[in-house]
């Protein structure tokens, strides 16, 4: 008997993130970490003096920051990719039980009930695509120095200094939890999470 | 439906957490003057009081950023520097670094200003009047314009005649009241005061008169040869002169 097509295949596995998703998340993540790197050779004194080059890096910096809005850009001619900033946007009152439990640090898996994504991990992805907004806008006033009069310039270098400050450290929490968290890489990096850690880490996703 | 979906019918907090972080963007914008004065009279506190050197670190518009557009930079000591005097001269001249220090010294004080917004308030510069060592040189009637380069390997700057021998242009020795160290471009930099930042090369070694402008590093990818604060890059606020 040929089976239905909207059966579910009967394996072990999940499917968490479609190809398409996964490598708007390697872009995105490569194109930030060159941010990141080429802010660092240009901001810490010593590595500025350790790397020199001024005019390469600054370039590096410039183009790599203003194409890291083009992968989620582009992801969004993706139905699933979509699909997954509706559910990144809304929050139902399990997401609220989930963040009293973190910040009680209760990590309990029955007080911290998430659907595919956890309260955390919404207002991350909230939060980072707004600052790199607010980093893309500031870093075009930077650059292109005939568009403000320098007062705007000088706020918009504050601006820029402690948000990537910031970004810098939600970062590395980012990447900490992930470090932390194998099965969650390995959805990331395959696109399938097993059966028994999706319903333990995130109880209300059904697809 | 609801029990399958928990998310479908939630409040869109994620689009208002984009949207906040936005808005406070744009506010950190207008509002960073008044900020940035407060953090840097804190952080300026806190720093005395640091011994980990960890407040260094943080944001602060009040310090100086290093800027090197060369891949390594030669150190240059009493013994190894030099600074030539050449091109449309009478009396081409090779100065030592006790040389200069043996002229006459000019001290000015002025806000630092670089093009890309950050500056440095009222910062002593001690050095000798650029004027002064061109006299020396006895400048020829044809030239136009001054070329400076550096021991850097890469950088280059220049001014016309006129500006080079205005009294607010030295070659710095002294920078906040202590001999200019390596990162600032130490043993010796130029220092245009009215101009914003980047026409004050870091490790001079030549000045050469020239019959016309020509543009230095920055210049050649964009900026201002006429560097004035307050009138070009854009800037229309107070001038630093």
């Amino acid at each position: 008997m040929t089976p239905r097509a909207d059966t579910p295949p009967v394996t072990a596995d999940v499917r968490r993130f479609t190809t398409l998703q996964r490598w708007t998340h390697r872009t995105t993540a490569a194109l930030m970490g060159i941010c990141v790197i080429t802010a660092a050779c240009l901001y810490v004194p010593q590595l500025a003096e350790l790397v020199g080059r001024r005019a390469l890096v600054v370039t590096l910096h410039q183009w790599s920051g203003l194409a890291l809005p083009v992968p989620v850009l582009a992801g969004l001619a993706s139905r699933a990719f979509r699909a997954d900033l509706g559910r990144l946007n809304r929050f139902g009152p399990h997401d609220r039980t989930w963040l009293r439990a973190a910040l009680r640090r209760d990590k309990r898996h029955a007080s911290r009930p998430a659907a595919k994504f956890n309260a955390g991990q919404k207002l991350y992805a909230s939060w980072i695509a707004g600052a790199t907004l607010v980093m893309l806008a500031t870093g075009l006033m930077m650059w292109f120095t005939h568009l403000t009069p320098l007062l705007w310039r000088t706020s918009a270098t504050f601006v820029h200094d402690w948000l990537a400050l910031t970004m810098g450290i939600v970062l590395a929490g980012h990447i900490g939890m992930a470090l932390a968290d194998p099965e969650s890489r390995r959805g990331m990096r395959t696109g399938s999470v097993s059966r028994e850690w999706a319903s333990r880490e995130h109880s209300l996703w059904r697809e | 439906m609801n029990d399958e979906h928990p998310e479908e019918r939630g409040t869109p907090i994620g689009r208002r957490v984009f949207l906040g972080t936005l808005a406070l963007g744009a506010a950190g914008v207008v509002a960073a003057p008044p900020l940035q004065r407060g953090l840097e009279a804190f952080l300026g506190g806190a720093a005395d009081k640091d011994p980990t050197g960890l407040t260094g670190l943080l944001p602060n518009g009040g310090g100086f950023r290093y800027y090197s557009v060369a891949s390594s930079v030669p150190r240059k000591n009493a013994g190894s520097y030099r600074l030539t005097v050449d091109g449309l001269v009478a009396r081409p001249t090779t100065y030592t670094l006790d040389a200069l220090k043996a002229l006459p010294q000019t001290r000015l004080v002025r806000d630092v200003q670089c093009v890309t917004g950050w500056r440095v308030p009222d910062t002593p510069f001690e050095g000798v009047r650029l004027s002064r060592i061109l006299d020396a040189a006895r400048v020829r009637p044809t030239a136009k314009a001054v070329r400076f380069t550096c021991f850097d390997g890469t950088y280059t700057e220049s001014l016309t005649l006129d500006q080079a021998r205005r009294a607010d242009v030295l070659v710095a020795l002294r920078m906040q009241d202590k001999d200019l160290g390596h990162s600032h471009g130490g043993p010796v930099r130029l220092y245009v005061a009215p101009m914003y930042f980047y026409k004050s090369a870091k490790w001079l070694s030549g000045i050469t008169v020239t019959d016309e402008v020509r543009p230095g590093y920055w210049e050649e990818r964009g900026y201002d040869i006429d560097a004035w604060v307050g009138r070009s890059n854009g800037r229309d606020d107070d001038p630093t002169s």
